[in-house]
């Protein structure tokens, strides 16, 4: 099995919100002070892939699009355990949109070839899209099958259990398809000493615009961001009055009482 | 650009019943062809689903496609995107709309793609821009700490819409329109995946996606045993048990009952968050709560910026007392 797992460089969704600030001129935000991480959902993927890899063999190839990439950041899958690592940095591939972007991975897995299974997160943290995944698929006029829960692989066949609002769906195809993962699947591992040591010694190849028959410059774009700002959440907090925590709680109850809300 | 003309809701079907959030896109898509002089449009696929022509229009369509065939009774990603790519290459809709559901998040971004055009998903807001009449697609991002407007350039304006972020019309039983049906016509070479099996999985007392009333607990409450006092008082107000991520992580709950961006997203009545920080991973799934009500020794947890009303105290004894006091008072 030689899988694909594209995973992205995000501002840490888990850092304090205070931290959060939006840089209007350019319709980018950034964490203050907290450094970028792989997208949560990104892991889950990469997670998946390892589990596939553990039971039938084969090969983990990590694929992430952006500028600026920390090494030890988009180094983090392969310490979790997989084999290689592409990058697509390039200033002129990240000034599009999710179409664009999904085009240049779909170019990259193209080139890389040689693939059974491309799977990508359900949705990035940042973008809060969930298209990347899909759009290659049908860029690639692959099979897609969305929010996986469980993977199972037979006879280059993909069995998977898709996570829905009253339990799951289970879906067969053919391979190769695209997998979007959700966090269903189980938790990510913990990158070992061991792990970490082995991607130090990985070096990442690197493709330019170029390398994907991409013209720079000429990136296509669909959508265009008008407008980022920050909703404005008045402190318009009651709080409940008292010289105690239970006597706070007394007038907290009989508050939400009166006001007819419990 | 300008051949393409008219917004057309995919209205999802489960059941015997269109979804609400379906009437929601009628609701809004009613006010986008008004302000662009153009006609609502709804499209129903599945099996034996004529009954719900009128439904559509009592929402507000002007026109329903329906797409009724014993082969698309039951929901089949390829056959349905299928379906709607030969009809959106036949209508030519200048905007799609679809809720954001877990058939919404696939065929909404597969079908934009099939068409070369782009998807912009889980929109809280929809307006046309009175200069350009482009559509003003405002969809929270970062896991809610900020929103982003964007605007499609190319036809057709595909977008999926969050639950419960816009109104549906009253359903007026006299309103008229058009049904027309078009014929599935399914090839079987399309069919690359196919849904072989559906497990409902049942879930003791109240699914949290919708219950009224969620108690959810946070990194604070420490252990399995905390979570007990939680259930206490969700059973007292018949609602859900809830969490942050944290208490998941560490197995004190199960993953199910995760609220926030890698888990569910619900907008209930009432949310009441217990020693819950407010991460904006977490918010993104509770922020379209009603009224939020918060309990949290930090007076400068991001959480009380999101709660109505609040207590600042160690949970271990507010709750107790809370729930004992909500008890005689709902008895009395």
């Amino acid at each position: 099995m030689n899988i694909i797992v594209c995973v992205k460089q995000v501002i840490d969704p888990e850092a304090p919100p205070a931290s959060f600030k939006i840089d209007a001129a350019n319709n980018k935000a950034e964490m203050r002070g907290a450094a970028p991480v792989i997208d949560p959902y990104g892991e889950y993927a990469v997670e998946a892939g390892l589990r596939i890899k553990e039971a039938k063999g084969g090969r983990i190839t990590v694929m992430s699009l952006g500028v600026n990439l920390l090494r030890e950041v988009v180094k983090k899958p392969l310490a979790m355990g997989a084999d290689e690592l592409i990058l697509l940095e390039d200033e002129a591939l990240t000034k599009g949109d999710g179409w664009s972007t999904a085009y240049s991975l779909a170019m990259a897995i193209k080139k890389r070839g040689n693939f059974d299974l491309i799977l990508c997160g359900r949705e990035a943290s940042d973008t809060n899209a969930g298209q990347t995944g899909p759009a290659i698929a049908e860029i690639l006029g692959l099979p897609c099958i969305t929010l996986a829960r469980k993977i199972e692989i037979n006879d280059s066949k993909i069995k998977m259990e898709r996570v829905n609002s009253s339990g799951y769906e289970v879906i067969e195809s053919s391979l190769p398809a695209v997998v979007t993962v959700s966090n269903e699947i189980g938790q990510p591992r913990y990158p070992t000493i061991k792990g970490i040591m082995a991607a130090k010694k990985i070096e990442p190849v690197i493709w330019k615009p170029a390398d994907l028959g991409i013209e720079a410059g000429k990136v296509s774009q669909r959508t265009r961001i008008n407008k980022l700002f920050q909703p404005v959440h008045e402190a318009k907090c009651e709080f409940a009055a008292g010289e105690t925590p239970e006597e706070m709680a007394v007038n907290l109850a009989v508050k939400l009482r009166e006001a007819r809300i419990l | 650009m300008s051949d393409y003309k008219g917004v057309v809701v995919y209205c999802e079907i489960k059941g015997d019943k269109i979804l609400p959030i379906s009437a929601e896109g009628l609701g809004v898509g009613r006010k986008l062809a008004d302000s662009l002089g153009q006609e609502l449009w709804a499209i129903l696929v599945g099996g034996g689903i004529i009954n719900l022509a009128q439904t559509a229009i009592a929402s507000g369509a002007d026109k329903v496609y329906i797409v009724d065939d014993a082969q698309l009774k039951d929901y089949q990603p390829d056959a349905y995107l299928s379906v709607l790519e030969k009809a959106t290459k036949q209508l030519k809709p200048q905007i799609i709309i679809l809720g954001q559901t877990d058939v919404g998040r696939e065929l909404a971004p597969r079908l934009a793609f099939r068409l070369g055009t782009a998807v912009t998903m889980d929109c809280v807001e929809l307006a046309i821009d009175p200069d350009s009449k482009r559509l003003l697609q405002t969809k929270p991002v970062y896991g809610g700490n900020a929103q982003a407007v964007f605007i499609t350039e190319t036809d057709p304006q595909i977008v999926t819409i969050r639950t419960k972020a816009m109104a549906a019309l009253t359903p007026d039983a006299s309103r008229k329109g058009e049904v027309i049906n078009i014929p599935a016509q399914l090839d079987a070479s399309v069919i690359k995946s196919k849904i072989t099996d559906r497990v409902i999985e049942e879930v003791a007392g109240i699914k949290i996606e919708d219950a009224q009333v969620v108690v959810a607990g946070g990194r604070g409450i420490g252990n399995a045993d905390g979570f007990k006092q939680l259930e206490e008082l969700a059973k007292l107000l018949k609602g859900a048990v809830g969490a942050s991520r944290p208490p998941c992580d560490n197995n004190w709950i199960p993953d199910t009952a995760q609220i926030g961006l890698t888990g569910k997203i619900i907008a209930p009545e009432i949310y009441i968050a217990i020693a819950i920080s407010g991460s904006s991973q977490h918010m993104s799934g509770c922020s379209g709560s009603k009224t939020l009500i918060a309990i949290n020794k930090d007076k400068e947890a991001n959480i009380f910026r999101y709660a109505r009303y609040g207590v600042v105290g160690d949970w271990k004894k507010v709750l107790p007392a809370f729930t004992q006091k909500l008890k005689e008072l709902i008895t009395a």
